[in-house]
């Protein structure tokens, strides 16, 4: 049987998706077209169209030591944000399926940090990391070089780790209580029954049977610390002191938009595009397929 | 095996109260069997004694022990649930053997005992395969040999067979009350289908509203009802029940039509004038050429051994069972005849047994 609504005139079907087919039209494949054309051509020097080159804005890319480095930063940003806001998000989500006391309002307050933006969550973070007046200020009186992000490149990247993985533990939170709930209360009661204590039965039911959404949480994660990264590395950082901080997403911004090199950080962007379809495929095809039960 | 007393037990959700001041106690070695309609609290009675839901008053002990704020894992109660809530990552082994694993015994010892549990159950050959790949009636043991392995001192079942088709929860029921000859443990069944009541237990408890209306053997249950709640409960059809005036100074009772019937003896002279509800068996009734209860018969529905004929006495709707083959005329009124040791008489206003 025929479930789905059909419409008698066809037009009429076609104007409904249309919205939708402009959105993503002018959102997103007009600008990968046009990062497509970019990135295999040249504008000339003084101007009048754009000259094919090939795969040169490519080579070039892969050459470039800078460009590797940033690679290197944005795995490292990835694992450590993935790891960090997952273990968070697990734990509260965990604290909160327990039901312990006044859980309704923390649930609330735990998903609030996700409705923050970017931008304005790294404004917050720079001031409580502000060496002069933030946490760190006493300490920082007594061993200048205890804290500065400005200078030391390792504490500008813990800081943009630290505030992302802030915000993101709270999306974490989401989907890690929603599949906490969906296990059926009897099977939780089962095991209490069966002698297992709360943090044995957290290990022994609880996880293994949030495996799938763990590795959905690790894909995604992942993938969204490539893009989401750039409003608070250029809130916190711009991506300094030196390039500590120059994540694949801020590279191609600033080569494109303050280098005026648009050729290069289109063919980065197509990179990174490229690099996040692989990651996305080969976790969905390969891990998401083990850690089902049903 | 070991006694469970439950002393007022109250338990409220809010401001509603769905168990109201139970007291009930039970043998060591006995089954006993919680009757009663979805929402009576009976579930919840169970959930109580195994420590999943907190008692808002009273007390409720196992063995010597006073149980009230124990966990769950101490208080020696196993159960199964109603879906079977077995482990679904696990193997058939790991979820017998779960208790044992968190008991912390070495892996031969739980071998051991999780391959003779298994034999007990029939179910060697599926210890390697997960619950997903197992039938109902199969998961259903494994639920049951889960709450074996830990040889508790109570079993508690909730409503274990409901989820199983007919064939499979009739052949399920006889495997459990064998299962506790075998093993002699006190047992807790919730239920809402009165056969399995019948068929399982030692005794019943009927409940009503987070009230027990009765406590007592099958027999005491069935062929003694302290109330129209349990009389119409228990019993396939139900009890009839008429409403009557008792005439004692005539010895009969006076329907609302103006029929009478004349009672002598029986448990009748115990009852006082005046307005009573008066019941009866429909397997007890028979169709007489004597003058009895005038039947004016509706329709019949044919179970094999037996008919049912429903019809109206005085108004009032009534069942009678007849046996299952001859003819029969059922267009005009019939007289029916009820031995007085089948007449039951309750109270109009409380519904409580009289006599």
């Amino acid at each position: 049987m025929e479930k789905r609504a059909t419409f008698a005139m066809g037009w009429l079907g076609m104007a409904f998706i249309l919205p939708q087919i402009l959105l993503v039209f002018i959102f997103f494949y007009w600008p990968t077209g046009a990062a497509m054309f970019w990135a295999f051509t040249l504008e000339r020097p003084w101007g009048g169209g754009n000259e094919w080159v090939g795969f040169d804005n490519f080579r070039q890319v892969f050459a470039d030591r800078a460009y590797w480095g940033s690679i290197i930063r944005s795995l490292m940003f990835a694992a450590s944000t993935a790891t960090l806001s997952m273990a968070f998000g697990l734990l509260l989500a965990v604290a909160c399926d327990r039901g312990l006391k006044g859980y309704q309002a923390f649930r609330t307050v735990f998903v609030w940090p996700y409705a923050v933006v970017a931008p304005a969550a790294a404004l917050a973070f720079r001031f409580i990391f502000a060496p002069e007046a933030g946490i760190f200020s006493a300490l920082v009186k007594q061993n200048p070089e205890f804290w500065n992000p400005a200078q030391n490149g390792y504490h500008a990247m813990t800081m943009i780790i630290i505030c992302y993985s802030w915000k993101y533990a709270a999306y974490c939170f989401i989907f890690f209580l929603a599949a906490l709930q969906a296990i059926p209360r009897s099977v939780i009661e089962a095991s209490a029954l069966d002698g297992a204590s709360v943090l044995r039965r957290v290990f022994d039911i609880q996880l293994p049977l949030i495996t799938p959404t763990f590795f959905f949480m690790l894909v995604i994660s992942i993938t969204d610390s490539f893009q989401d990264s750039f409003g608070i590395v250029d809130v916190m950082t711009d991506g300094g002191p030196g390039k500590a901080t120059e994540l694949l997403v801020y590279k191609i911004y600033f080569d494109g938009f303050r280098g005026l090199d648009y050729s290069g950080a289109a063919a980065q962007s197509i990179v990174l595009m490229l690099i996040m379809m692989v990651l996305t495929f080969f976790q969905f095809r390969y891990i998401e397929r083990r850690v089902h039960y049903s | 095996m070991a006694a469970v007393t439950l002393k007022r037990v109250k338990k409220n959700y809010g401001t509603t109260t769905v168990v109201h001041g139970v007291d009930l106690e039970i043998k060591a070695g006995e089954f006993v069997v919680i009757l009663g309609p979805s929402g009576c609290g009976k579930s919840t009675l169970l959930r109580m004694i195994a420590g999943l839901e907190a008692i808002t008053e009273g007390e409720i002990s196992i063995g010597s022990k006073i149980v009230n704020t124990l966990e769950p894992r101490e208080r020696g109660c196993a159960m199964v649930f109603q879906n079977y809530a077995l482990y679904p990552h696990m193997t058939v082994a790991e979820n017998i053997g779960y208790a044992l694993k968190v008991a912390g015994l070495g892996k031969a010892e739980r071998m051991a005992r999780i391959n003779a549990v298994a034999e007990i159950l029939g179910l060697e050959e599926f210890l390697d395969r997960k619950p997903i790949q197992l039938s109902g009636g199969q998961r259903q043991r494994v639920a049951m040999g889960r709450a074996m392995i830990r040889e508790p001192d109570v079993f508690l079942y909730d409503e274990p067979l409901s989820n199983l088709d007919a064939r499979l929860r009739v052949a399920m029921r006889a495997e459990i009350r064998k299962l506790h000859q075998r093993l002699g443990t006190t047992s807790l069944f919730v239920t809402h289908d009165q056969i399995e009541a019948m068929t399982l237990a030692d005794r019943i408890v009927v409940m009503n509203k987070g009230v027990i209306e009765q406590v007592g053997t099958p027999d005491e249950v069935y062929h003694r009802p302290a109330s129209t709640y349990v009389a119409s409960f228990v019993g396939s059809p139900g009890l009839n029940l008429l409403h009557v005036m008792v005439d004692r100074s005539a010895s009969c009772i006076r329907f609302k039509d103006g029929q009478t019937l004349p009672f002598e003896h029986g448990q009748a002279v115990l009852v006082p004038d005046g307005p009573a509800i008066f019941g009866f068996r429909a397997e007890q009734a028979q169709l007489s050429e004597q003058i009895g209860l005038t039947l004016t018969p509706g329709f019949q529905e044919a179970l094999g051994s037996t008919r049912l004929l429903h019809g109206t006495v005085a108004n009032e709707e009534a069942v009678i069972a007849i046996p299952g083959n001859g003819p029969l005329d059922a267009t005009t009124s019939m007289s029916v005849t009820i031995p007085a040791s089948a007449m039951h008489f309750f109270d109009s206003t409380t519904g409580r047994r009289l006599g």
